[in-house]
């Protein structure tokens, strides 16, 4: 064993990298929950966004394309996932399910042909002067923009849901929308609206593994990040920092353990492979110990009728 | 009564099959592990199996099946293959070797060919090419060229297979270069891009300069690429398009040769079980061009030994060698034996950390 030869700030780097696929999707979901809607199809719209920013950028050359592609991937997805339960008042749970179904088979339908199949480049944008700071501007400004985004998203979300007139709309439907279309809301158009976020973000996500991470395209490549992501955004009890926290804590143990079997550590590989999922659960559950609970209308169908 | 039952249904059967051979094409399966464009190890089966139908033309029809779990569901696809009248199947991963041989009980007349396992039965041959001489090479080049001496494995399933490689490679590494260090990661998958690209990205940050790889895309190349100053090996394909940077040799699989014999041996209806293990010499092994990265005093080095190999003047397990706790293994100029080597389960002295079990 040989500590010494993992590097802590390059660790710390590799973190926020590992984190950020994560952190998106759950951002998104996160919205989407606080606006009373449950998608559980998150993994079906990450890996739709995977392949259509895959296709797109191979295609155009253009990995920004790519990106734009996969966000409106995602969230045209999720516009099925609205028709069904926002107007067709479907079951949202199974809505969900079956949204990651549909999403890993038509991604898996569209990859044909780009299996093995390069992608282009993506620039690294370091930010001028922060980047220059020993070590803090290794770990934080030294990245791709989607890492930037993704933390300004979480940043954004956090602003908008605590300190607009938006953002209070947004809660007060998913608190209670039969008060919200009292006071006039549309219920409907806000939720349609917050499903399609979600999406773009879970496609984004899911970009960001196929463009950036890897960069290649297999079927079922997001490997149940969604699914990690909707777990996140529970255990988080709805709180964007909280979420932010778990997605570098599980993005952080993840290649903490593999650091750790290249360092020749003597733990069994599988123990390591299962640590980042027991970690941050356990983390979350000890931390959500304060009962913030749901939102009131989480799950419920809502017709002005009723 | 059941015996003579049976018996009498298998000539039957062994008649109908043999008109049904003489009337019609020869059906030939073949089960990928992978993708058929994974780029490598799966890729490589099916333009052998291409090659293969190509030579016999109109005499031979092939199905292919890919992106077989291995496990139950390898089974239920090699019994759909054989129920569907293939007369020889091919299964190109270690992890199908049950589910082969367990088929091959249920299916007499089907001949089955199971690429790197250890498991025989009258109607079911092994191949394996022996890989961990490419491995010797790629070994020698990866001990010249790192500057950090450090080096990179990427290991997939702690399979006597795969630990030859790490093995052979990490002999002739040290070999060239005392100084010489293996960090390994076991990746636990054949084929998993994402999971490959991060073990070559830690691996990197550990300081390792050349990266080896025993799972089957190009991932690592591409991290590789992006790290800059690293080198690494093509597996199963050549992979070219990662050359000269950072991909400087390959070890290339060549299964058409094997693939049309066996096939011509099944309308000869000479087909018998054999267990192939073929290397460089017999063309089984293909050793990727070095590239110019190379300096060329290395590069000659590296293609004297696979002369020495060639020629059987050298055999890469060659004493004296410890196992890692320091006892003895083989005596000075003692040559492994392939039985040893089939069923190889521990690290040469030298290699840290312990093989997962």
């Amino acid at each position: 064993m040989d500590m010494s030869a993992i590097n802590p700030v390059l660790l710390l780097a590799s973190l926020i990298v590992a984190a950020t696929p994560l952190l998106l999707a759950a951002i998104g979901e996160l919205v989407v929950e606080k606006s009373g809607v449950l998608n559980l199809g998150v993994e079906g719209m990450m890996i739709t966004g995977a392949i259509c920013g895959f296709a797109i950028a191979v295609n155009t050359g253009s990995p920004l394309l790519g990106l734009l592609a996969a966000a409106m991937g995602g969230a045209v997805l999720s516009l099925l996932f609205a028709i069904l339960t926002q107007f067709a008042l479907a079951n949202q749970v199974a809505s969900g399910l079956a949204l990651t179904l549909f999403g890993l088979g038509i991604s898996a339908l569209l990859g044909q042909g780009f299996q093995g199949e390069k992608a282009p480049a993506f620039p690294k944008t370091d930010i001028p002067l922060l980047s220059d700071i020993p070590a803090v501007g290794h770990i934080l400004f030294s990245h791709d923009i989607v890492v930037y985004l993704a933390f300004l998203l979480t940043l954004g979300v956090w602003l908008v849901l605590k300190y607009t007139r938006v953002g209070l709309i947004l809660r007060a439907v998913g608190e209670n929308h039969d008060a919200a279309h009292a006071l006039g809301y549309k219920v409907v158009r806000i939720r349609v609206l917050a499903i399609m976020f979600g999406g773009a973000c879970a496609g984004l996500g899911g970009a960001y593994i196929s463009l950036i991470r890897v960069p290649q395209w297999t079927e079922g490549m997001t490997a149940g990040i969604g699914w990690i992501a909707l777990a996140l955004v529970v255990f988080a009890s709805w709180k964007p920092w909280r979420v932010l926290l778990g997605a570098c804590l599980f993005g952080g143990v993840n290649v903490l353990q593999l650091n750790l079997q290249a360092a020749g550590f003597a733990i069994p590989v599988e123990y390591l492979a299962m640590s980042p999922y027991l970690i941050t659960i356990l983390v979350l559950v000890i931390m959500s110990a304060d009962r913030s609970s749901a939102p009131a209308s989480l799950g419920r169908s809502f017709h002005a009728s009723q | 009564m059941k015996l003579t039952k049976l018996l009498t249904t298998a000539a039957m059967a062994l008649g109908l099959a043999t008109a049904a051979v003489a009337a019609d094409k020869t059906k030939v399966g073949f089960i990928y592990v992978g993708p058929r464009n994974d780029g490598g190890w799966s890729q490589h089966h099916h333009e052998a199996a291409v090659e293969m139908a190509k030579h016999f033309g109109d005499k031979v029809e092939i199905v292919e099946q890919e992106n077989v779990p291995e496990g139950a569901d390898a089974e239920r696809v090699i019994t759909q293959m054989a129920l569907q009248g293939a007369d020889l199947i091919f299964t190109t991963s270690f992890g199908f070797m049950d589910p082969t041989v367990n088929v091959a009980k249920k299916f007499p007349n089907v001949k089955f060919e199971h690429a790197t396992g250890y498991k025989t039965a009258p109607n079911v041959s092994v191949y394996s090419a022996r890989f961990y001489e490419g491995r010797a090479i790629q070994g020698t080049l990866a001990g010249r060229m790192t500057k950090s001496n450090v080096v990179g494995y990427i290991a997939s399933y702690p399979i006597p297979e795969v630990i030859r490689g790490i093995n052979s490679a990490y002999i002739h590494a040290k070999k060239v270069n005392p100084n010489v260090k293996f960090k390994i990661v076991w990746a636990f998958t054949w084929f998993d891009p994402a999971k490959e690209a991060d073990a070559a990205k830690v691996l990197i940050e550990q300081g390792a300069d050349v990266i080896l790889q025993h799972t089957d895309s190009t991932a690592p190349h591409a991290a590789a690429q992006a790290a800059g100053n690293v080198y690494t090996f093509g597996q199963a394909a050549d992979m070219a398009e990662y050359g000269p940077m950072p991909r400087i040799s390959s070890i290339i699989d060549v299964w058409a040769p094997y693939y049309i014999q066996r096939t011509q041996a099944v309308i000869d209806g000479s087909w018998a079980s054999v267990n192939t293990w073929d290397g460089i010499k017999a063309g089984m092994v293909g050793i990727g061009e070095i590239s110019d990265v190379v300096p060329a005093d290395v590069k000659a080095e590296a293609v004297a030994l696979q002369d020495a190999i060639v020629s059987g003047a050298y055999h890469p397990f060659t004493g004296p060698l410890n196992k890692q706790d320091g006892t003895p293994w083989l005596a000075a100029g003692e040559v492994a034996d392939d039985g040893a080597l089939a069923g190889l389960n521990f690290y040469v002295e030298g290699i840290e950390g312990a093989i997962p079990q």
